[in-house]
């Protein structure tokens, strides 16, 4: 266990209290709606934001522990920091930003420049040292930024919403050479982001948090497959319901019944493709467990498939090809019939 | 319109006057008398002395001012820059009380030092350091208020200590409220004469400075007064110029 976070305060309307671990190897992205607590859960690990209650631990040192009273101050954590908007000092050149943790640790002006320039060459800037932050783009600031935060040597990186400041065309290229240095550093890596994609693209462990909260943790794959939250769920896309497992069924609280071929018992969720839900003007006939009437109440184009909301017994979003959109020839407002059948419905416990 | 060009009007009429009524033809003569070299020379002395000393006991005032939250902070702000606001000639009283012969830790500098402090050229720094010093104080705690403190988290994050946090990113992040401020103080400084003649006199080459020389030549050679005061309307106007484009940041 090399990471060992657990904090607790109050800040204004939030109400944080959340445990984060990360392991040897480990990059973990904090995933989380803005206002969930993701950056002061950041500040409070590298000591910017004092907690009522909890402990920082790294490694086998104590760096703040509420009970005991242990403080390790900022300066003196091996804790490197990429901060949002990046915050390079202005005045200093792109050289001496990068420079400056090592000189701050006591090494000589001609080494720790020595040291910055090969920083600089690794992240590809080896040509900006003298230039000031002013002068370059989003993209290479983002790469001094790390490479500012790199050079100490920290046991620890944590990169606030690092792609954030940029813009759409090249956050790609940015998130692509981010990966890379992420996983040519040996230390334990810890990324905010507020984007899916993001946290899908660079870490190996999400950790999702709402309302300063745990909801759920586990690898890209596990939080789409199991998600186990409406923002997780509005997140990858699909329809979540929660009730209570009855064999072969999930009740849901105000009487909807799902038919679900995996349900035994106990309170469970049910995740729903909004490709497994077909959409028809008339009753269907046939197989399908479970048919429910509605109305579409939005219809949100997305490349060449379209996703259906329908407020019926249960809210759901269903998702059909622009040909069969035509076919149904439904607007906004339409009365529809869908359904899907019990085998394309995934339960598992809440 | 007509009421902003009466106030316009008001201002530039006495500039003009200066201008137009100064003996130009004695200018260079004037200046280069030596009671007026020595006045300029010990006007520059303490200004500078003053602006010095403002810098060193100001900028750390302000830090506090600006960072430290203790009971009675508002108070000691107003009491420490009311010099800004209460008459010149005050000061130089509540000076004289203080570090005066018989003030109250001028008898005891007087009496176990042999330190007298008023009606020298010590006398005029400190009066001048009185007047000019708020007005470094606060320019310097607006830019501490207004800078991004993040900058500072970020240079901790990169293991600064204290000090060093202060000295390589807050100083050089609040550089142009730290020149405005220096600038201002000094521009008062230079200026100074209510609290300068009332704590330090007006002896020529200890206490006398440019505005007290003026003063006194308007009454034996108010030619030269004229000209001294146009040297001083130059110093200010350049002191503006300055500030117009370091620290308002306008064209």
């Amino acid at each position: 266990m090399s990471l060992d976070a657990a904090v607790r305060l109050s800040l204004g309307v939030l109400d944080l209290d959340m445990e984060l671990t990360i392991r040897e190897g480990e990059v973990v992205a904090l995933l989380g709606p803005n206002g969930a607590g993701k950056t002061t859960l950041l500040r409070a690990i590298a000591g910017l934001a004092a907690f009522s209650a909890g402990h920082v631990r790294l490694d086998a040192h104590v760096l703040e522990d509420v009970a005991t009273g242990e403080y390790v101050p900022t300066e003196r954590r091996p804790i490197g920091v990429v901060f949002q908007d990046y915050l390079l000092f202005p005045h200093l050149s792109v050289l001496d930003n990068v420079a400056f943790g090592l000189r701050s640790r006591g090494t000589g002006k001609r080494v720790a420049g020595e040291k910055a320039a090969q920083w600089l060459d690794r992240v590809g800037l080896g040509s900006y040292a003298s230039a000031k932050p002013a002068e370059l783009s989003g993209g290479q600031r983002q790469r001094v930024a790390l490479a500012r935060a790199l050079a100490p040597d920290p046991r620890l990186l944590l990169l606030d919403e690092p792609l954030a400041a940029l813009d759409a065309a090249t956050r790609a290229e940015v998130r692509r050479d981010l990966k890379h240095h992420l996983a040519s550093f040996p230390g334990l890596r810890l990324v905010v982001t507020h984007d899916p994609l993001e946290a899908a693209a660079l870490a190996d462990r999400l950790v999702v948090m709402e309302n300063g909260r745990l909801v759920q943790t586990g690898t890209a794959a596990e939080v789409t497959e199991r998600p186990r939250s409406q923002y997780v769920a509005d997140l990858v896309g699909v329809n979540l319901l929660r009730g209570q497992a009855d064999h072969g069924f999930v009740r849901m609280p105000g009487g909807p019944v799902v038919a679900a071929a995996g349900a035994e018992s106990g309170e469970v969720f049910a995740v729903i493709h909004p490709r497994a839900i077909a959409v028809h003007r008339q009753r269907p006939e046939g197989s399908p467990r479970n048919v429910w009437s509605g109305r579409a109440t939005g219809i949100d184009l997305i490349g060449d498939r379209v996703r259906v909301r329908i407020d019926g017994e249960v809210r759901v979003v269903a998702e059909v090809t622009t040909a069969s959109l035509k076919e149904l020839d439904l607007g906004e407002g339409g009365q529809v019939w869908l359904s899907f059948k019990a085998t394309d419905v995934g339960v598992y416990p809440a | 319109m007509a009421l902003a060009t009466v106030g316009v009007t008001f201002f530039i009429l006495p500039l003009l006057g200066l201008l137009l009524r100064a003996p130009w033809r004695d200018a260079a003569r004037t200046l280069t008398e030596p009671e007026t070299l020595q006045a300029l020379r010990l006007s520059l002395v303490a200004s500078l002395s003053a602006t010095g000393i403002a810098l060193v006991l100001g900028v750390p005032m302000a830090w506090i001012y600006a960072r430290v939250a203790f009971p009675g902070r508002a108070v000691l702000r107003a009491l420490t820059t009311l010099p800004m606001v209460l008459p010149p000639v005050v000061g130089g009283i509540a000076l004289l009380l203080a570090f005066g012969r018989r003030g109250l830790l001028g008898s005891w500098l007087d009496t176990t030092f042999g330190i007298t402090l008023p009606f020298t050229t010590a006398g005029v720094v400190m009066a001048e350091t009185f007047v000019a010093m708020p007005f470094l104080i606060l320019t310097v705690e607006a830019g501490l208020r207004s800078m991004d403190r993040r900058y500072e988290e970020a240079a901790r994050t990169l293991g600064a200590s204290r000090w060093r946090v202060f000295s390589r990113v807050t100083l050089p992040l609040i550089a142009p409220s730290l020149f405005a401020g220096a600038v201002l103080c000094w521009a008062r400084a230079l200026g100074e004469f209510g609290a300068t003649i009332t704590f330090a006199g007006n002896f020529p080459g200890i206490t006398q400075t440019m505005p007290l020389a003026v003063y006194l030549l308007l009454e034996t050679n108010p030619e030269a007064s004229f000209i001294l005061s146009l040297l001083l309307l130059l110093i200010s106007l350049l002191v503006l110029i300055g500030l117009r484009h370091r620290w308002l940041g306008t064209a």
